[in-house]
């Protein structure tokens, strides 16, 4: 196929600054073919571009909101950034999302009729241990059985489904809800304390930028985060090493599940304030993009969760201005890590003439 | 009898789209690389076929511009990972979070829209048998062309020499490329094949299953049908006992959901779950049958091939 031209494989490990020209081609990239397929599809191109990526940027409570998704975003793609280094596809993270959000919930409307400041904390930790134990099913089934963990934690995420759709239309509907699909409105003391007049900015964004330092400590400076990277590179070098690979099944899948099911309760809590069927445009798919385009690290991470954010808010404010479809965000969200992909080649190989 | 004969009939129904986004898989994971992408792909099928049978009146159309689609979409899956090398897990996945934002773009106009399904076509003679001829020859066309590729697939891969060839290249891509052969283009080839077979079962769901379009109407089948794949242990005739297995499964939790009688006291989403649960219990058993025997997995599935 390549008449006078051969691959090679280069050797050596990506610098710093690599790391941050990929993902910019990347996106230069994506935004030329967007650009090509708007005007293909007669949009006028540099207003879409500039509704979806400059707009939301220009007022506050726009900002405040990329702020707000970008921080789900991020919490997420931090969790599966974990388990991608070692080599355990947790794509499930979906779901893990929806059973945080439900076993938060669920502390919620039992202390419904009380206040106090203890119910914020004991929502986050319901939220996170749901998350977590909806991810060990898959941990478990690999470990014990050596199931495939793509298939099975994707199949949660429809079970989850499931479950949040049985309780918002059975046990937990409102009976004064005209009938309507969702839990009671979360008490005062059940819901993210928001920071800025006139915006719904809350502690999110906050706790989020607690946890990526953390996060960093743990896969750079650790000895556990030295394994997970081991596992990723070299099953077999991290078997004769004596690490053992179940044990990082089982981290990479609680964390992440765990940091999913903040995610979930966090959603929940400060941006809807009750239980309905759809509480996600699909956070826990669009995070394995935002872990792949902020390559695996947590900084990166901070960056491609803010832009993935910017596309979903671009898309809502393109639907009410320009009449465009919301799942117009999917498609460029998809188109990224494509491209992602592809320039990953520049990195790894050269084309030599023969 | 009468429901019995139904649910069967249902069944070879609902398993056809499984059959034949399986079939394209398993030809693609034999020629070892792992295709992720089958829900995007067939989503595109779906929604293709949809619009073009709309505007053009023409089913035939909307079946050939679904399998151009998922022909068009599995090309660039191969681009990435076979020209470009990349990571085939993560393309994979990009592949479908890609088809499914795609699809709803395309199909938004188009959500609700009553289109005229394919019709039945009674094979004669054959359809009079009683009981045998209504299960199973008084389907549409679609039904016995599956049944016709699952043959061919299974012929193609054990009795010719192309399939062969194919084979090697899954289980040992150096040793194939040593005897000359062209690793890279008989992957391509292969992924292409299971893009075309994800776009003709895209559109049995939009042309013929149910005749209408909404978005993410596969549903995870898609999914499932990658997990079919691991537990026919890759192999065709095992792969549409699983379709057949899990269409049983989605129309038997159908008529439970109707049902007035003692189970309508258990919620309708647990029945709505009944596939998915399956899919996991079916790959527990799988993995543990798999462990006791050797493995049939292809040995190079989803390493990217190094020409030395």
């Amino acid at each position: 196929m390549f008449l006078s031209y051969r691959i090679e494989k280069k050797s050596y490990t990506p610098t710093f600054w690599d790391n941050i020209l990929l993902p910019g081609c990347a996106l230069l990239a994506m935004l030329v073919i967007s650009g090509i397929m708007l005007v293909l599809l007669g949009y006028p191109v540099f207003e879409v571009l500039f509704t979806f990526f400059i707009s939301p940027l220009t007022n506050l409570y726009d900002f405040s909101e990329v702020v707000m998704k970008a921080s789900i975003l991020v919490v997420i793609a931090l969790g599966l950034a974990v388990g991608f280094r070692a080599n355990v596809w947790n794509i499930g993270a979906e779901g893990q999302f929806v059973m945080g959000g439900i076993a938060g919930s669920l502390v919620a409307l039992y202390f419904y009729e009380q206040e106090g400041f203890y119910i914020l904390p004991l929502m986050m930790l319901s939220g996170a241990i749901g998350g977590a134990l909806w991810a060990m099913i898959p941990a478990f089934l690999k470990n014990r059985f050596n199931t495939n963990e793509i298939l099975t934690s994707l199949m949660l995420v429809y079970i989850a489904e499931q479950l949040l759709n049985y309780l918002t239309y059975g046990p937990l509907k409102d009976p004064d809800g005209l009938n309507f699909p969702q839990t009671v409105y979360f008490s005062e003391s059940a819901i993210y304390p928001y920071l800025l007049e006139g915006t719904r900015l809350s502690i999110t964004p906050v706790i989020t930028l607690l946890l990526v330092p953390l996060v960093y400590l743990l896969i750079t400076k650790s000895h556990l985060g030295f394994q997970l990277r081991v596992s990723g590179y070299s099953a077999a070098a991290a078997k004769y090493a004596g690490f053992s690979a179940k044990k990082m099944v089982w981290i990479s899948f609680i964390l992440c599940g765990a940091f999913a099911g903040f995610a979930g309760i966090s959603e929940v809590s400060a941006n809807i304030s009750q239980l309905i069927p759809d509480i996600s445009p699909g956070y826990g798919f669009t995070a394995i993009i935002v872990a792949f385009l902020g390559r695996l690290h947590p900084v990166g991470i901070i960056f491609a969760g803010f832009f993935m954010a910017l596309i979903y808010i671009g898309a809502e404010s393109a639907q009410i201005s320009l009449g465009l479809p919301v799942s117009i965000g999917n498609v460029f969200q998809g188109l990224v890590l494509f491209c992602l992909l592809a320039s990953e080649f520049m990195l790894r190989y050269q084309i030599k003439r023969r | 009898m009468e429901l019995f004969i139904v649910i069967l009939y249902a069944t070879i129904q609902a398993c056809i789209p499984l059959l034949l986004a399986g079939l394209g898989e398993l030809v693609c994971e034999k020629s070892g690389v792992l295709n992720l992408g089958i829900e995007g792909m067939m989503l595109m099928g779906a929604v293709t076929a949809f619009v073009v049978a709309v505007e053009s009146d023409s089913l035939f159309l909307g079946f050939v511009m679904a399998i151009f689609a998922g022909t068009l979409m599995s090309a660039c899956f191969a681009f990435l990972t076979l020209v470009l090398r990349a990571n085939q897990v993560a393309s994979g996945l990009a592949l479908s979070i890609f088809g499914v934002g795609l699809s709803a773009f395309i199909g938004l106009e188009y959500v609700g829209k009553p289109l005229q399904g394919l019709e039945n076509f009674f094979i004669s003679y054959l359809s009079e048998i009683p009981l045998i001829g209504r299960v199973l020859f008084q389907h549409d066309i679609i039904v016995y062309l599956s049944f016709g590729l699952f043959f061919a697939v299974h012929r193609f891969l054990y009795h010719s020499r192309l399939g062969l060839v194919v084979r090697a290249t899954g289980e040992n891509h150096d040793a194939a490329h040593m005897m000359g052969y062209s690793v890279i283009k008989i992957r391509v080839l292969a992924v292409l094949f299971g893009g075309m077979m994800a776009g003709l079962a895209g559109a049995y769901l939009t042309l013929v299953y149910t005749p209408l379009w909404s978005e993410n109407m596969t549903a995870g089948r898609g999914w499932i049908a990658l997990a079919l794949v691991v537990f026919a242990a890759w192999r065709p005739f095992r792969l549409l006992v699983g379709a057949l297995l899990f269409g049983f499964v989605s129309i038997t939790q159908l008529f439970l959901q109707s049902n007035q009688g003692f189970l309508s006291a258990v919620p309708t989403e647990l029945f709505t779950s009944l596939p998915y649960l399956t899919t996991i219990v079916v790959l527990v058993v799988i993995s543990v049958a798999q462990r006791r025997k050797n493995l049939s997995v292809p040995s190079n599935l989803g390493q990217v091939f190094e020409p030395r």
